[in-house]
């Protein structure tokens, strides 16, 4: 008999389907590797495996008996522990206290620090990271050392199951050879691990069992070995393509010099020696996985992040952005469409009208005085060129929908006529027509001389949209494509940064090696 | 690998800087005392220490969940109202005046709670609220001020222990052995500091997050109704006195500050902000010995403060991703 068994499992969040009818077999000893691009619903079925989110329908079998997880806590009881891509650790405590958080060992009604401490020491130990001290705060510990932590506190609690997301992502090369040593020692004592990794060679390294899922369903299970890093990509890419891109005018020639041109742009160990030019006219996609650095380029541009090293021109002058003031000066001229418009694009509950004329505001007022008319005019305008739904621009900006929120973001920056324009995932969680007229704007931005960046997780955008993408990888762009370059395996494939050379002689006679 | 000791002492970095600088400051006091330090001058003075101690620890449970409690002046200052009823009579009766008095101190501190957790209202406007009420309350109690109390219990708590150390000093001794210790060293205590330092990620760990918050919010109800007996105890009345209730409230917070606890939650301790409400009332002590007017006491007090508060956010500076200033 399996271990656990999830079998139809579906989610759906709003109107979108995350997870639909996924399957999944767990055994007791095995590593089992889950694979998916970016939204694929992994993120999904790991959280309702760990109690985090209820599933809509499906069950889920332990020891052939049905369980269902009201919370963590409750996935934790029956032996179910998860590492998670964004850290559960409480960064003021000391790592003991974060290791026996939830099970402290206790006498006399309160916690008993020495059998803490030898608890932290042993699980430490078992985690291979015997050199985290457990009396040092959490909030002192490298992003490294505090993930070993984080896999020690799991084991602390003896699980059956340990799912790891992304688990190594952060880790430093010395220590993901530790933790292979750790997991291959914990499968031979019978646990079962999940483990979820967008790195195919630990993929190969570890795994027994494969699982693949694409648009929240599980398309594939095989053992590990029996296909090859290309038919995995293969099994990964392979959705309907159900939105529809303008066509692509004519690109501007690669001679006109570049409206913004970075060169060597640094910045901690986030972001490695990026250059890139924009030209006008010019739609350039940013491609990757999720969290290569992609969202730290842009802020970077935009001058939030401090301490960025590297040189920037616009038109060929050396400028020093310190902040979206200078970034929106008139120039420069940049625009930033943040990923989360609701805490960083949006005022909510101000006035549609306010949020649309909020960056524009010194070129519709006089002596530091509004004109009211020159905005309503403005304001108007744009939401009849955005096409934004709304009952009127008095009313709050939370009232709208989804897409029409973003609308307005877009708008906010389109007020003051920027020539360069970033955006940080636009359509994340917006429906098909207004992604459609979204993409159509792009476009026309783009003809009417913008220079654009554009990060996308979804690759159909990249591929329907951009002129060139940049695919990011830890921090760097390690690969440009151009044009028909553009493919979504030349994309899957230079993300997961397997064979990049392979790929560069063309997909189909990579395939075939 | 560091020692131990390391580690201890960052843990507890703030407490020992607030327990430094409390020391600096009430060695220049006492040095330059002209009177000298006698034992009837350091008992007035630790009596009123120990008052705004007790009111910042009671500040200090709820700080560390990361909320803010703007009615502990209040449950003070109806404790004071209660105590000048039913704190008075035979030993018997008296204690189970003192009783009632703590019992009564808990419930506004659990009806904070119960909103907070299931009203899901902020902290700062459900303890303006709430807090109103405790004082009308008190109000209702002590229309105009009065009453009175066992004075023998009352001498013994603000007078001194043989050998002259004051009486107030060892309450509070007991205050912290019996209620924040016990407290800092349980489950529910380390799950409030989790809840105050990342409530994501103690909802993750399984930590019981409602229950820290109850707990944390009674007990600053009891330490609150502590201060609302002794202030009894040194006035020998009720009075349901609005500026004490605001005044209290807000020098809480200031010790708290001052004493190292971090008003994000999560870190910090109740030691600390003992030393904390020590420090604010040195400083009064300071200007008085150097003969400066009374009057200038306010501005220095909040010179001393936003000197403390910018120390704190010294580690802003640091700060590589301007969005994380805002987070």
């Amino acid at each position: 008999m399996s271990l656990f068994v999830m079998q139809g499992v579906s989610k759906r969040y709003g109107g979108v389907r995350a997870l639909q009818h996924a399957d999944l077999v767990i055994e007791a000893g095995r590593i089992h590797a889950v694979l998916g691009e970016n939204g694929a619903g992994k993120s999904t079925l790991i959280k309702i495996m760990a109690g985090v989110v209820a599933p809509d329908e499906g069950r889920m079998l332990l020891d052939g008996e049905p369980v269902s997880f009201a919370s963590p806590a409750a996935a934790n009881a029956v032996g179910i522990a998860c590492i998670f891509q964004e850290l559960s650790l409480i960064p003021d405590l000391s790592v003991a206290d974060n290791i026996a958080i939830s099970n402290a060992p206790c006498r006399f009604g309160l916690i008993d620090r020495r059998a803490q401490r030898r608890m932290a020491e042993d699980a430490l130990a078992r985690a291979g990271a015997d050199n985290v001290h457990p009396l040092a705060l959490v909030k002192d510990l490298s992003l490294s050392r505090r993930q070993m932590v984080e896999i020690a506190k799991a084991l602390a609690r003896k699980p059956r199951i340990l799912i790891l997301d992304e688990a190594t992502s952060a880790l430093t090369a010395a220590d993901v050879t530790k933790i292979y040593g750790v997991l291959k020692r914990l499968r031979t004592e019978g646990l079962a691990l999940v483990y979820i990794s967008h790195r195919m060679h630990e993929i190969t390294e570890l795994a027994d069992e494969c699982t693949v899922f694409r648009n929240g369903r599980s398309v594939a299970t095989y053992a590990a070995g029996t296909q090859t890093d290309n038919e995995v990509v293969e099994l990964m890419i392979g959705r309907e393509y159900n939105a529809v891109f303008p066509a692509r005018t004519t690109r501007a020639a690669t001679n006109v010099s570049p409206v913004l041109d970075v060169r060597k742009l640094c910045w901690g160990d986030r972001l490695t020696d990026i250059s890139l030019q924009l030209r006008a006219g010019e739609v350039v996609g940013l491609g990757g996985l999720d969290g290569q650095g992609q969202r730290e380029l842009l802020l970077g541009l935009f001058g939030v992040l401090h301490g960025t090293t590297g040189g920037v021109r616009v038109d060929g002058k050396p400028v020093t952005i310190t902040g979206p003031d200078v970034a929106k000066r008139r120039d420069i001229g940049m625009a930033l469409i943040p990923e989360d418009r609701k805490t960083e694009g949006l005022m909510l509950p101000m006035s549609v009208r306010d949020n649309l004329s909020f960056a524009a505001l010194p070129a519709l007022s006089r002596w530091g005085i509004v004109d009211a008319a020159a905005e309503r005019g403005a304001v108007e305008r744009m939401v009849r060129l955005l096409a934004i739904r709304t009952d009127g621009i008095e009313l709050p900006a939370g009232s709208l929908s989804g897409g029409n929120q973003q609308k307005l973001v877009i708008g906010k920056w389109l007020m003051m006529a920027p020539r360069i324009l970033l955006l940080n995932d636009p359509t994340r969680g917006i429906d098909v027509g207004t992604k459609q007229e979204m993409y159509k704007l792009l476009r026309e931005l783009a003809d009417a001389d913008a220079a654009i960046l554009f990060y996308s997780t979804d690759y159909d955008e990249l591929i329907g949209c951009c002129d060139r993408v940049l695919v990011m990888y830890d921090g760097a762009i390690k690969r440009e494509l151009i044009g028909d370059e553009i493919t979504e395996r030349a994309l899957i494939g230079s993300a997961l940064n397997i064979g990049a050379e392979a790929w560069k002689r063309g997909p189909l006679e990579a395939g075939l090696t | 690998m560091n020692g131990d000791g390391t580690y201890w002492l960052r843990e507890h970095k703030g407490t020992l800087l607030a327990f430094a600088a409390f020391l600096v400051m009430f060695t220049i006091y006492a040095t330059n005392h002209s009177a000298g330090l006698d034992a009837n001058v350091a008992t007035t003075a630790a009596n009123k220490g120990a008052l705004l101690a007790i009111i910042a620890m009671a500040q200090t449970f709820v700080v560390l969940t990361s909320g803010i409690d703007l009615s502990v002046g209040a449950v003070m200052v109806l404790a004071n109202c209660l105590a000048s009823w039913i704190v008075v009579g035979s030993p018997l009766m008296t204690a189970l005046g003192v009783i009632g008095v703590l019992l009564v101190g808990c419930l506004c501190g659990a009806i904070n709670a119960l909103i907070v957790i299931f009203g899901r209202l902020q902290p700062i406007v459900t303890t303006i609220a709430t807090g109103a009420v405790f004082y009308g309350a008190a109000l209702a109690l002590r229309p105009v001020p009065g009453g009175d109390v066992n004075t023998a219990l009352a001498d013994a708590l603000t007078g001194q222990l043989p050998g002259g150390v004051p009486a107030s000093l060892s309450l509070l001794l007991a205050v912290v052995v019996v209620v924040w210790l016990p407290f800092r060293r349980s489950v529910i205590g380390r799950a409030a500091y989790a809840v105050g330092s990342s409530e994501v990620a103690a909802y993750m760990s399984g930590v019981p997050i409602r229950r820290a918050k109850f707990v944390a919010y009674t007990l600053s109800g009891l330490l609150a109704s502590m201060a609302g007996l002794f202030v009894t105890f040194i006035t020998y009345t009720g009075e349901a006195s609005a500026a004490n209730a605001s005044t209290y409230t807000l020098y809480s917070i200031a010790a708290v500050v001052l004493g190292g606890v971090s008003l994000f939650g999560g870190s910090g301790s109740a030691v600390g902000a003992i030393f904390g409400a020590f420090m604010f009332r040195t400083i009064g002590d300071l200007l008085f010995v150097f003969n400066v007017e009374p009057l200038w006491q306010p501005l220095f007090q909040g010179l001393v403060l936003s000197v403390a508060v910018c120390l704190g956010a010294a580690r802003l500076l640091r700060v590589r991703n301007r969005l994380d200033l805002y987070g």
